[in-house]
């Protein structure tokens, strides 16, 4: 049975989802392969040049990279709601974990700036790499589960059968090697950048590594899909060819430049073979949203507030993708930087300081009186703990 | 009977709805309202080649990225929950409910971006450009409030769709947008955000005043954040009065319950403070006629009482949402009296009030100001009750049939604990080391183990 045709609003929105979906893979993604790059640096001293790079590489932007996968969110909830609902009923295992991926991960980024203690330092460290490869694996396996067909459409409770099945947890590998890959080669090309040149190498070893394994997965993937999702399998080797061969390419091209100790284009092939992949994923789901079970025009919201949608995605080109350029050409022309106010501006802050004016005892309102008597007990008594403890 | 069977799950479900939002609104507040701190500061430090106040906007961008980030966070397991928790409204409502929504993602998208430029640009980028990459954050936060308050203004006063055989079928996103509560409901929370910001950071130097660190650094850090603050509240006391009068107009159960009016009737008592208890207000202070007075202008105004309705739709526990509406406009009107009294020493004696009888209450406006705003959340959303969206979804028929709720729930609090420990652990870090660096405070310095301030740079990852 063939799904009806979608209006042009639906397919427009779905387009921009699966949009969204390829930037959050391209720049979330690299972000989180940053992380499993520091996982596996080793101990503190050996894997300390790289763990700065990643850092430096990933400070300025991972937040607005983030806001991709809310911006998938907001237009998955307005522009197909049944399919929303039906997704967070029966993933909410795997979106939960995902999530706590994403909270630890940026918990371990804001305390790792302030630790002083080695220590602290190493904890807060691993618990941002460790989330980085918890956070994709999960959100893979989500995926796994809708591409199979795998999300009852009347929920009633958890699924965890439709996220545990081979083809899902290949999936959520698979996203941790692109990750991986994707990190690696824009790694590679900062360090080029900031003159590393034993850096280049190291990332580009870890880059050949990423890609062949996100080939090998690939391939694995592709062959459960056979037996998983017919349709889908059918509709990637048919219809959507053209873009699996373009995505193999690309990564071969990239995995070539490497070798090949070439910086041109690098990114852009590296880039090209995971958005290509992004791109045959949403063409072999078409026209449904769960193959075969929900079809795009079936899920679709009316047309008035899938338009509404279509305004919103104009001023996310408006005003979103120009401002997010200028946060990348900032930082790729190393002009933002981690860094604490200078030793001048406290020493010229001090100096500028006055003794205050000698306080005068102000008249208070009788009104109050009574509240600040009671206020003024407590103070003395946590000043007098404060003095006992101190 | 499917109903009763629902209902079960309606209080967890609720409740750690109410959680969730409780704790995010908190930060929510920063990330409307502390960027215009910051620029304040920020501004005067430029223009008057200010190293204390450059200095104090260096440090507070700091702390509102860290502030941010966890607003993001909290932010983002809300989306999440409104689809897991009420999947009877998001599935039903969407097209219309997420609207708002969506832009909402869009000024969020800008904040996070701008946020980034402008807390890693304080070094590299040109001075003024830099201050101007600040300036989008202020913008966003305003916008961004604006869309999800609208939002929840349509829950309260749902417009702007056609309901067919429980499926919406036409969405007429203007409407739904700019509904009959979206003019109050915004500025109300815009400038509570201000309020709660302003006041809350104000505390924080305040206490340091207190504990006699009385040097510039501390006095200007205090007098940016509770001006701003202290603005806002006689605007906000003069607008919560036209609230009122309009939630009377569009939801007289809620306005019932507010002022504790059972029976529809003229010449209706004010009470302030006080519990119901069959048919009897104890423990409160009665003003004859004043409800109607202030409703209507006139003694004799008829205000719509709960009996009006039959008791499955009236608003549940009256005496709650009552004492919350006290509390916040209390609460409101002390906040004003502070702001006042500091207003008067500016004006007329021109100088600033420091003594320890202002400083003492002005350390504990800031938790006023968060007591205020969440007491207004209860009047607005338990006052809503029992429905979802007003007059057409109840909450019980929203509540998801999923028995994956207590799991949720563990997850969810330990992610705030952990959060929690991140919002006070953070800037906690970040305030010792900066007292540290500081050249001026020796025994600070001496009492903490640590290189010496000059190479605390060099420490500096990145």
């Amino acid at each position: 049975m063939m799904a009806a045709a979608p209006s042009w609003e639906a397919v427009t929105v779905g387009t921009a989802l699966a949009t969204s979906m390829a930037a959050y893979a391209l720049f979330a993604g690299a972000d989180f392969g940053g992380g499993i790059w520091d996982l596996a640096a080793g101990s503190s001293a050996r894997g300390r040049r790289a763990r700065d790079a990643i850092d430096a590489s990933v400070t300025p932007v991972w937040e607005g990279n983030q806001v991709w996968i809310v911006l998938g969110l907001v237009l998955l909830w307005t522009g197909f709601p049944s399919a929303f609902a039906a997704i967070t009923i029966a993933l909410l295992v795997p979106l939960a974990a995902s999530a706590l991926g994403l909270v630890l991960r940026g918990v371990g980024f804001a305390f790792g700036h302030e630790a002083i203690h080695p220590a602290g330092k190493r904890l807060t460290g691993a618990l941002f790499a460790t989330s980085s490869l918890v956070a994709p694996f999960f959100l893979g396996t989500a995926v796994g589960a809708v591409v199979t067909g795998r999300i009852p459409l009347s929920s009633h409770g958890l699924d965890n059968a439709a996220w545990t099945t081979p083809t899902a947890l290949v999936t959520g590998g698979l996203f941790v090697a692109a990750c991986a890959f994707i990190g690696a080669v824009y790694l590679v090309g900062d360090a080029r950048r900031r003159g590393h040149d034993d850096l280049v190498p190291y990332f580009g070893r870890r880059a050949i590594l990423g890609g062949l394994v996100t080939g090998v997965l690939a391939a694995v993937n592709l062959a459960l899909l056979h037996g998983s999702a017919p349709y889908v399998f059918r509709r990637l080797t048919g219809v959507a060819l053209p873009l699996m061969i373009v995505s193999v390419l690309a990564g071969g091209a990239a995995v070539a430049l490497i070798l090949l100790r070439r910086q041109w284009l690098l990114r852009i092939f590296g880039a090209l073979s995971v958005a290509a992949v992004v791109a045959a994923w949403g063409l072999a789901q078409y026209p449904y949203l769960f193959p075969t079970s929900l079809g795009v025009a079936e899920a679709a919201a009316p047309d008035t507030s899938q338009l509404a949608e279509i305004v919103v995605i104009g001023m996310a080109a408006v005003l979103v993708v120009p401002s997010f350029a200028y946060l990348y050409w900032l930082q790729q022309h190393g002009r933002l930087k981690h860094d604490s106010a200078s030793v001048q501006l406290r020493r010229a802050a001090r100096a500028e300081d006055r003794p205050p004016a000698p306080a005068a005892a102000g008249r208070f309102p009788r009104l109050l009186t009574g509240v600040i008597v009671v206020v003024a007990a407590i103070q003395m008594v946590l000043e007098r703990r404060r003095r006992h403890y101190s | 009977m499917t109903a009763h069977v629902l209902a079960a799950s309606v209080i967890p479900a609720r409740a750690q709805m109410g959680a969730t939002l409780g704790f995010h609104i908190v930060f929510a507040c920063f990330g409307i309202a502390m960027p215009a701190i910051v620029l304040i500061a920020h501004w005067r430090g430029l223009r008057r080649g200010d190293a204390v106040s450059l200095l104090l906007a260096r440090r507070w961008s700091k702390v509102m990225a860290v502030l941010f980030a966890v607003g993001a966070v909290s932010g983002t397991v809300l989306s999440y929950e409104l689809g897991l928790l009420w999947p009877g409204l998001m599935s039903v409502f969407g097209p219309a409910f997420g609207i708002p929504f969506s832009a909402e993602a869009i000024w969020f998208f800008v904040e996070a971006i701008f946020t980034a430029i402008y807390l890693y640009g304080w070094r590299r980028l040109p001075p003024w450009l830099h201050w101007w990459t600040g300036v989008p954050l202020v913008i966003s936060g305003l916008l961004g409030a604006f869309s999800v308050v609208a939002a929840n203004a349509w829950m309260n006063q749902p417009s702007g769709f056609t309901l067919d055989h429980g499926r919406i079928t036409h969405v007429d996103p203007w409407a739904v947008i700019f509904n009959k509560a979206t003019p109050y409901e915004v500025p109300h929370m815009i400038l509570a955000a201000y309020m709660v910001a302003g006041f809350t950071i104000a505390g924080v130097y305040a206490v340091g005043l207190l504990r006699g660190r009385r040097d510039r650094y501390h006095r200007l850090g205090f007098i940016y954040s509770f001006a701003t603050a202290a603005v806002c509240a006689p605007i906000q006391v003069v607008f919560g009065d036209f609230v009122a009068r309009a939630i009377e107009a569009q939801q007289p159960q809620k306005f019932a319950a507010m002022e504790l009016v059972s029976r529809t009737h003229p010449g209706v008592t004010e009470w302030i403070g006080g519990i119901y208890w069959h048919g009897h207000v104890y423990f409160g202070i009665g003003i004859p006629d004043f409800d109607s007075l202030l409703v209507g202008y006139s003694p004799h105004k008829t205000v719509i009482g709960w009996d009006a309705v039959p008791a499955s739709l009236r608003a549940p526990l009256p005496d709650l949402i009552h004492l919350s509406f006290d509390l916040m406009i209390g609460l409101g009107m002390l906040l004003l009296v502070l702001g006042a009294w500091q207003g008067w020493f500016a004006l007329f004696r021109r100088r600033l009030l420091m003594t320890r009888w202002f400083l003492l209450p002005a350390a504990l406006a800031g938790l006023a100001a968060i007591t205020a705003m969440e007491a207004g959340w209860i009047v607005t959303e338990v006052g809503r009750q029992p429905w979802v969206v007003y007059g057409y979804l109840r909450t019980a028929d929203a509540v998801t049939p999923s028995a994956g709720v207590p799991v949720m729930l563990g997850v969810v609090l330990v992610l705030y604990a952990i959060l929690t420990a991140v919002v006070i652990g953070v800037p906690a870090l970040m305030a010792r080391r900066w007292r540290r660096e500081d050249p001026g405070r020796e025994p600070d310095r001496a009492s903490i183990p640590g290189p010496p301030p000059e190479m605390a740079d060099s420490r500096e990852r990145g």
